[in-house]
């Protein structure tokens, strides 16, 4: 299944790199404001998803270029190594661990396990989405 | 230390594809390094042990839940280490050469290795859920060492027939030991024993002894769990000589005798043990006699004896536990190494049937004279050990103080029979006119007769001198198996007595027995077929048989294949039970207030319903779908209202998400037709409207009903402070309930991996048709 409109074409090719980029950027301030992985990871899929409804699906996985499970078990890996440095440390599993990095000027980037678990959580919700998207798509052609 | 020299066999294991490679054939004297200084260092502890001092050593491993890794050692668990680790060290290097050469002695090594340790866990687990889990280990192992030929589709039935006997088993075994804990207030062997609690008279004993009991008996092969046993033989010899005779099934005679001070002195305890002990002592002995295979033969001889030894503790005397052990030892000293002259026979020859050998004493001289050794422990004559247990056995029985006389028939009938199957296994095969056998028989090389050499001899030295072993360890052993301080005086000649002549009447008939067995043999053979047709063996295939009709039944009742029945049975089950659970607890309460309501509330409200019922009441897929996710949209739209934006922001893309799925899977269907009848259509009805009440009535009763002070107000103080976030919900989704969302992306992944699953066996049918 593949629209050829030039409208959804167009719009895609514009909204797509948009919504990855808001996908993200919700993802980064998921811990304060309104936000986070899931979230994150739904608006990059419907960016995908966009894309595939115009471009197919066999485009979609070029623009991909991993397949969704791979991004799928990446997510999964994430997620568990968010878990390590609590283990390491002797901590009962999946305790928070922050690290603070001075940057130029007065501010500082705030690194912690809890983002790694929510770019976890990010991927997997993408690969799972695409994965049941694009088999679906296949599956009709 | 312990630690280590439990799990060292563990470790050991993984490590053995890197040796495989570096040492090739002679990967079996490497291994065997390990087990024979385990026998060092077990030894080592033995001038403590027989001082009657036992040895605690604990490790935490699961310190919330009361399991720990302690390990206990006394006489008892000293003596099976010796012996699992001695005997180990000549099964390693015995494997070697019967296996040499096999494709698979990496991973043979492997498991054995895995094995080992796993037994050692077993007997020095002071914690009873630490050794039900090394139990279980036992177990596993056996079932992977028996289908060790696992194209040969007879030994892979045979060890899924071992591992279902024992550990189901295993796990009657297991609520067992739970009751015990509970009963006793903790996990622990020493502190159960130490206890002077009266066991016998808790509400719960009957139940844990029947429990404890089951385990025990599936384990050691007892009547009538005992056609497993025979069935295991299926595993390379090696396994048989090690597993199933000197270690793994005296597990369930180890956990009775470990238990025996506390559990002990009640007449179902005993009396359960008496009986069906003598029962398979008897059966085994004559099983064993009625064979033809030497496996089998010697199969039959072990569940003997672990009849005599189940035997021995329920009759519970000074003399029957210091019968026991002995018993214990000698039998694993000659089983063991019968077994492995067994294997050597049957690689020499080529046969395991002794019928079709005979004579082999000139070809294989050395074998011939090692097995007549342990033959003649096996049958229990003087001057080996074998002797001094059976005139033990045969004593305590006279003196026992319950069933003297029925036991000691049965133990002098099966003494009789094992004296013929001692000239089965030591007289056919080697003496008499020479038979052609498969494979031109030649000697068995060196490391296939080192281990039945050793063993043998020990079995001859303890006969002469049995008083050293005894004050070395098993007055150590006796006492912690009895429950208070024994001091044995044991000795080869005790004078003529009852047991003596007991003991020359049964190799008198015994030898009988074996001269006229030829002539026999057409007449057992008839009685064990019959025997096959309505035993044990033929109750366990008739209970799988049920398992796989049940299993067939209850499939084609729940799962048919129609989602509609799926969903139906989910929904009525889970809103039955909320719902009775209310009532139950609550009542119901119908109270509607919709003052404070504003008009744009009533408004999305009125949406909600209207598109629910277009939803159901629509002919068109298209249309369904869409009013479905005006649903959705209408549910963000109440979770933005309430200031939720997270909720909101999610409801709104899962409800797109989903739309658009609906639609790709939508174009796949046939045309829409109405296949139910309108009688299902007004179930299906029923059944909503009812899980819409109970739904209703829940979230009315959640609104005035509290049970808990509400969790919120922690989760609102702690976001900032504890977990440096301000958006709470993602604070609780990614670090204070963190766990369940990561199960929730295992469950996702799972989801998307049974989509992938179905939609590639889908287009590979297309493809093929």
């Amino acid at each position: 299944m593949k629209s050829s409109t030039l409208i959804l074409n167009t719009a895609a090719l514009a909204i797509v790199p948009l919504q990855l980029m808001f996908s993200i950027f919700l993802l980064l301030r998921g811990h304060d404001e309104p936000g986070g992985g899931f979230i994150g990871g739904l608006v990059a899929a419907s960016a995908f998803v966009l894309y595939a409804f115009s471009f197919g699906a066999e485009s979609t996985r070029k623009l991909l270029r991993v397949t969704p499970r791979d991004i799928l078990a990446a997510g999964l890996l994430f997620a568990l190594a968010s878990t390590l440095p609590a283990l390491w440390s002797g901590q009962p599993m999946l305790t928070a661990h922050w690290w603070e990095l001075p940057l130029p000027g007065e501010s500082y980037l705030k690194l912690s396990t809890v983002l790694i678990f929510d770019i976890g959580v990010y991927l997997t919700v993408l690969g799972t989405l695409m994965t049941f998207v694009i088999g679906l798509m296949e599956a009709e052609e | 230390m312990m630690l280590l020299a439990v799990l060292s066999g563990f470790l050991l294991a993984f490590a053995v594809p890197a040796l495989h490679r570096l040492a090739g054939q002679h990967i079996g004297w490497l291994l065997a390094l390990l087990p024979a200084s385990l026998t060092v260092y077990f030894a080592s502890l033995i001038p403590s042990i027989s001082r009657g001092e036992t040895l605690l050593i604990e490790y935490q491993w699961m310190p919330g839940l009361g399991i720990t890794l302690d390990f206990m050692v006394d006489g008892l668990s000293l003596v099976f280490a010796l012996l699992i680790s001695g005997i180990g060290t000549f099964i390693l290097i015995y494997a070697g050469s019967y296996l040499k050469g096999h494709k698979d002695l990496g991973r043979f090594y492997i498991i054995m290795l895995s094995f080992m340790a796993s037994m050692l866990g077993l007997v020095l687990s002071d914690n009873l859920i630490a050794f039900f889990v090394f139990w279980e280990l036992t177990s596993i192992t056996s079932y992977m060492l028996i289908g060790f030929n696992h194209e040969d589709e007879e030994a892979r039935k045979c060890a899924l027939q071992g591992l279902f006997v024992t550990a189901g088993g295993g796990l009657v075994l297991m609520a067992g030991l739970i009751l015990l804990g509970f009963m006793t207030g903790s996990y622990s062997f020493t502190e159960i024993l130490a206890s002077d609690l009266q066991l016998q008279e808790h509400a719960f004993y009957t139940a844990a002894t029947v429990c404890i009991l089951i385990g025990a008996f599936t384990k050691s092969a007892q009547v009538p769990f005992h056609f497993w046993l025979p069935n295991a033989m299926a595993a390379p010899t090696p396994v048989s000589a090690y597993l199933h005779s000197a270690t793994m099934v005296k597990a369930g005679v180890y956990l009775l005798a470990r238990l025996n001070p506390s559990m002990g002195g009640d007449a179902l305890w005993s009396g359960s043990l008496m009986l069906f002990g003598a029962a398979t002592m008897l059966t085994g002995a004559y099983l064993a006699f009625s064979s033809t295979g030497i496996k089998k033969v010697l199969a039959y001889s072990t569940v003997m004896a672990l009849g005599t030894l189940t035997m021995l503790i329920g009759v519970g005397t000074e003399l029957a536990i210091t019968a026991f052990i002995c018993f214990l030892l000698a039998h694993s000293l000659y089983k063991g190494a019968l077994f492995m002259l067994a294997g050597a026979l049957d690689h020499e020859t080529g046969t395991k049937d002794i019928t079709k050998m005979g004579g082999l004493r000139q070809s294989m001289p050395l074998t011939a004279a090692i097995t007549c050794l342990a033959a003649l422990s096996l049958a229990g004559l003087p001057p080996l050990f074998g002797f001094v247990a059976k005139e033990l056995m045969l004593e305590s029985l006279l003196k026992a103080p319950l069933w003297s006389t029925g036991l000691l028939v049965m133990a002098v009938a099966s003494a009789i029979l094992v004296v013929a199957v001692a000239g089965l296994v030591a007289i056919k095969p080697f003496f008499g006119e020479v038979r052609r056998t498969p494979k031109q028989p030649h000697e068995a090389p060196f490391g296939m007769l080192v281990g039945p050499a050793v063993l043998s001899l020990l079995a001859l030295i303890f006969g002469v001198v049995p008083f050293v072993p005894a004050s070395i360890v098993l007055d150590a052993a006796i006492s912690s198996v009895y429950g208070g301080s024994v001091q044995t005086a044991l000795a080869l000649w005790h004078g003529i007595n009852i047991p003596l002549m007991l003991s020359g009447t049964s190799l008198l008939i015994g030898s009988l027995l074996f001269y006229k067995w030829q002539r026999l043999q057409p007449n057992l053979y008839a009685i064990n077929s019959v025997g096959s047709r309505i035993g044990p063996e033929a109750g366990y295939f008739r209970f799988m048989l049920g398992i796989t009709q049940v299993a067939n039944w209850q499939t084609r009742l729940l799962q048919n294949g129609v989602l509609g029945i799926y969903l139906l049975i989910l929904v009525l089950v889970t809103f039955g039970l909320a719902g009775y659970t209310l009532f139950i607890k609550e009542g119901f309460h119908l109270d509607f207030d919709f003052s404070d309501g504003y008009f744009y509330e009533f408004g999305i409200a009125l949406l909600l319903i209207a598109s629910t019922i277009f939803a159901c009441a629509t002919r068109s897929r298209l249309g369904s779908v869409a009013s479905v996710g005006v649903l959705g949209f209408g549910v963000a739209l109440i979770f933005i209202h309430f200031s939720a934006p997270d909720l909101g922001i999610t409801q709104l893309l899962v409800e797109t998400l989903t739309v658009i799925l609906l639609v790709l899977v939508l174009f796949k269907l046939p045309p829409f037709v109405n296949l139910s009848s309108p009688w299902e259509r007004y179930r299906d009805l029923a059944v909503a409207v009812f899980a819409g009440i109970v739904m209703t009535l829940l979230i009315l009763a959640v609104l005035d009903i509290q049970y808990f002070e509400s969790i919120s107000s922690y989760y609102v103080e702690n976001s900032a402070g504890l977990a440096f976030g301000k958006n709470i919900v993602n604070v609780i989704l990614v670090d204070f309930r963190q766990l369940d969302t990561l199960g929730e992306i295992f469950v996702l992944a799972l989801a998307a991996v049974g989509v992938y699953s179905m939609l590639k066996l889908k287009a590979e049918d297309q493809n093929k048709s």
